[in-house]
């Protein structure tokens, strides 16, 4: 039987519906699974996504020719039958399930399987063969539980805001900051947001998310206005001049890699965070194992140690080069310049 | 260990001095005085011995956590810590007890009189028993090199505020060959007879690299030596007896066993700040010649007639038993002299030469030479200066000779390893042999944490092929590479082997065709090697 799902230079292709996964190059018909730049490309004749990532690819792609499924819903293309569901990695993320003849392939996009409390929480999908990234895909990469997280966010910045610093948290603009909301104790002090992480913050308050209040830096902001406050920055503002305005501050990183000492060290931030939007070791051993798949091909990430770990268990499991990028320290996921 | 652990947490969160010099006294105000002792051991590098192989430790961390070899060796790659991977891949602890650092320390002394399954039984259970961090800093003292941001420096200035003592009376009261079970924290510390211990060096003065000749203003009031490349050692004679010292404190009479009949020339009471150099008729041999008796703790007949020594002298800091590290160089220099003029000239020690020079000008002239005599170029020294301690900036400097440098392509790089886990930051170095690369060295320092992220975002899209960590880059770039010395080497296909080797600039304006040749490669090899 011919493959449901294929591997190109332009993406993940499928023959019998005639439609790319989070093509990298302009193609006629491309299925997203969410809104990161890396997955959500610009220059595509027609996009599908989920209802709930729509909003999202449409502040950040602009005009674009975009159509939304709901999660569960099949749809028909060409000889191929498409349904999206839950990949739990941010609000509106999605596997795409992809049935040809009987045969189910599923591409996963980005995903993580513990509930976050604000995207919809990862759902397993019986497959014959599972498309998985592998960003932390090495035994070292163990999450830290959401209650201990929260309990350490909200003493780190109820002790600064005692001692009179700023609290300056770096993270996604898109899903992380949010999540980093939603878990917060926001009676602590002021929210302030890069504009990046504001605009994508408006975008999910209008199609109904909740977040506490945040307010917006602007050049005039003051920080003596604002004390005890903790700043949302993207990675790249809070490294740059942007970050100067807020006087006395303690700087911390919310990121997967944090995990690791060296990294957390390189940052040269006060303190670091393990929280990711992908899944940790024991969370793509799970996922893969709910999934029933024999196949598996790894995309971004540890893909060759992943690879020999899977075919070690027995797993059918393959390379596959891609253009994803996984959690980056280092680069904002922003497509568009954004003002500040 | 619990205190230890949040000392360890407290000083590692934050980048910025005040803050760990306060969590470490902090912890010096308030711990048991056996943890104490422990703790200024480990922090100045008296880590007890590695009783347990890494590999040993490897083989029961992988499989108490369920894991294949490979999978933990790939991991460990990453992480870049052995004591980190192992802390991080285990299990979490299902029963946690709080025992202190000197019980665990105690604990891995025990174990190591076992036999191999008892040891296995008792560092599994230590490891089931403890957090993620207590299990983190119990590992490393396992496997030594317990290095995790302080500095001994910065540890003693810690020590000084919660004693209430003089950093540098402490720094000299740390000095020497104590360890925990030796001493006590009352004898070590509170004590106040810090001249107990004959074998005592004293702290060494470091220089930094110069900045700016101009700003030295007049020469007449600086002296000029020849930057020995050696190994810098501190040798004592007192009551009789020797001792030679490294910059890094570790003891290296045994190491060259023919300066011992120093001792029997020089007074007692006498300390001299030198370089310990290979030496054969009247001239510094490479640092090729020393390398094979570094790390060597005896040594054979064969090597000591291959590559002899001297203790190239530079300064006096001891004299008649009196501490003259207060009085001028000039002052100190003439002593010396006088004193290694009474040396008959067999024994393995001399006198620094002193360079003569008018002014600036003929001084960068002759630095020009200094590869030609085996040097590194000059140490200036203020005439006027005291024997300061630590890495001082102002009286006295390094002026060493501009690198040998060749442009190079990159052809292969991998991902660094601790806090450059996500970098690609080691690189293989080609130049053209015909229409081939051939490599030639490795490099991995030299570029800005910018840099590093521009050339690994490049990496990861213009890979040709993976081995293992290794991926086979487009060979596009050229960098110009800086080193300090090229030798023949038959383990390199190239046949040459480089001396500190790293990236000066990343040559965006010149095409890989432009990078140099083996031949010229070859070239530097001839008039250097």
């Amino acid at each position: 039987m011919a493959d449901v799902l294929t591997f190109t230079d332009r993406g993940i292709y499928c023959p019998a519906g005639d439609f790319y996964i989070d093509p990298w190059r302009p193609v006629d018909r491309a299925l997203i699974t969410h809104g990161h730049a890396d997955h959500s490309r610009w220059g595509m004749r027609s996009y599908l996504a989920t209802e709930a990532a729509a909003p999202v690819i449409r502040h950040r792609l602009g005009d674009i020719t975009l159509d939304t499924i709901a999660y569960g819903k099949t749809r028909r293309i060409g000889s191929a039958t498409v349904s999206f569901h839950p990949a739990g990695h941010v609000p509106g993320s999605a596997q795409i399930r992809v049935e040809v003849g009987g045969e189910v392939w599923v591409a996963s996009g980005d995903y993580k399987t513990t509930a976050d409390g604000l995207s919809e929480p990862f759902e397993p999908v019986r497959c014959h063969a599972f498309i998985t990234e592998c960003t932390f895909g090495l035994p070292v990469f163990k999450w830290t539980a959401e209650e201990t997280l929260k309990a350490q966010m909200n003493s780190w910045w109820a002790a600064n805001a005692a001692e009179g610093r700023t609290s300056i948290l770096g993270a996604y603009a898109l899903g992380k900051a949010q999540r980093l909301l939603t878990s917060i104790d926001a009676s602590i002090g002021p929210i302030l947001t890069h504009g990046a992480v504001e605009n994508t913050n408006a975008v999910l308050r209008a199609q109904g998310i909740t977040l506490p209040d945040t307010i917006r830096v602007t050049p005039e902001t003051k920080i003596a206005d604002h004390p005890g406050a903790l700043v949302l920055a993207t990675p790249s503002a809070m490294r740059g001049p942007w970050a100067r305005r807020f006087g006395t501050s303690s700087s911390a990183f919310a990121s997967g890699w944090m995990a690791l000492r060296g990294v957390r060290r390189r940052r040269a931030g006060d303190r670091g965070f393990v929280v990711s939007d992908h899944a940790d070791w024991a969370g793509l051993n799970a996922a893969i194992r709910e999934t029933g798949a024999t196949k598996i091909f790894a995309t971004h990430g540890y893909t060759s140690s992943f690879q020999r770990w899977l075919a070690a268990e027995g797993y059918d499991a393959h390379i596959v080069s891609t253009e994803y990028e996984g959690e980056s320290l280092d680069d904002s996921d922003e497509p568009l310049a954004e003002d500040a | 260990m619990k205190d230890f652990a949040a000392l360890f947490t407290r000083v590692d969160e934050t980048t910025k001095t005040t803050v760990k010099v306060a969590a470490l006294a902090d912890y010096f105000r308030t711990a048991p005085d056996d943890d104490k002792l422990w703790t200024i051991a480990l922090f100045s590098g008296r880590r007890p011995k590695r009783l347990i192989t890494a590999s040993r430790l490897r083989e029961w961390a992988a499989e108490r956590a369920g894991l294949p070899l490979w999978l933990f060796e790939e991991s460990y790659s990453i992480v870049g810590d052995l004591a980190e991977t192992i802390a991080l891949i285990l299990p979490d602890p299902a029963t946690t007890t709080d025992r202190s650092l000197t019980h665990w320390i105690e604990e891995i002394a025990r174990l190591s009189t076992l036999d191999d399954a008892a040891r296995k039984a008792g560092i599994l259970a230590a490891w089931d028993s403890l957090p993620t961090t207590q299990r983190f800093l119990f590992t490393k003292l396992l496997t030594g090199g317990f290095r995790i941001g302080v500095s001994q420096k910065l540890m003693t200035r810690a020590l000084a505020q919660a004693t209430e003592q003089d950093e540098a009376e402490l720094t000299h009261k740390l000095m020497g060959n104590w360890t925990p079970q030796t001493t006590t924290w009352a004898s070590l510390i509170e004590a106040h007879d810090p001249a107990a211990d004959l074998s005592r060096p004293y702290p060494f003065y470091l220089a930094y690299g110069l900045e700016d000749l101009n700003a030295l203003g007049p020469a007449t009031d600086w002296s000029a030596e020849w930057k020995w490349d050696g190994i810098r050692g501190q040798f004592i004679a007192r009551a009789g007896d020797h001792h030679l010292w490294s910059r890094g404190e570790d003891l290296m009479t045994d190491r060259f066993p023919e300066l011992a009949q120093l001792k029997d020339f020089l007074p007692d009471g006498t300390v001299i700040d030198g370089e310990v150099l290979a030496f054969r008729d009247e001239t510094p041999l490479s640092f090729n010649a020393l390398q094979s008796r570094i790390g060597r703790k005896t040594v054979p007949k064969k090597l000591l007639t291959e590559a002899p020594v001297v203790l190239m002298a530079y300064d006096l800091l001891e004299d008649e038993g009196r501490d003259i590290r207060q009085a001028p160089f000039a002052d100190r220099r003439a002593r010396l002299k006088d004193l290694i003029a009474g040396v008959p000239d067999e024994a393995p020690l001399r006198l620094s030469p002193s360079v003569d020079f008018t002014g600036w000008d003929t001084l960068a002239e002759l630095r020009e030479t200094s590869r030609d005599r085996n040097a590194e170029g000059f140490m200036l020294k203020r005439l006027d200066s005291p024997y300061l301690s630590g890495r001082k900036k102002g009286d006295w400097w390094k002026w060493k000779v501009d690198p040998l440098t060749i442009d190079a392509v990159m052809i292969y790089a991998q991902a660094g390893s601790g806090r450059r886990a996500n970098l690609f930051t080691d690189y293989t170095f080609a130049v053209w042999k015909g229409d081939d690369l051939v490599p030639f060295t490795k490099a991995y320092s030299g570029l800005t944490d910018a840099e590093f992220r521009k050339v690994t975002a490049w990496v990861r899209k213009n890979t040709l092929q993976k081995f293992g960590p290794v991926r086979q880059v487009k060979p596009v770039h050229v960098f110009e590479l800086g080193f300090e010395g090229i030798q023949p080497s038959p383990r390199h296909k190239s046949g040459v082997a480089l001396r500190f080797p790293r990236m000066l600039r990343w040559r965006h304006d010149k095409p890989p065709s432009e990078a140099n040749t083996l031949d010229d490669l070859n070239a530097l090899l001839d008039q250097y090697g």
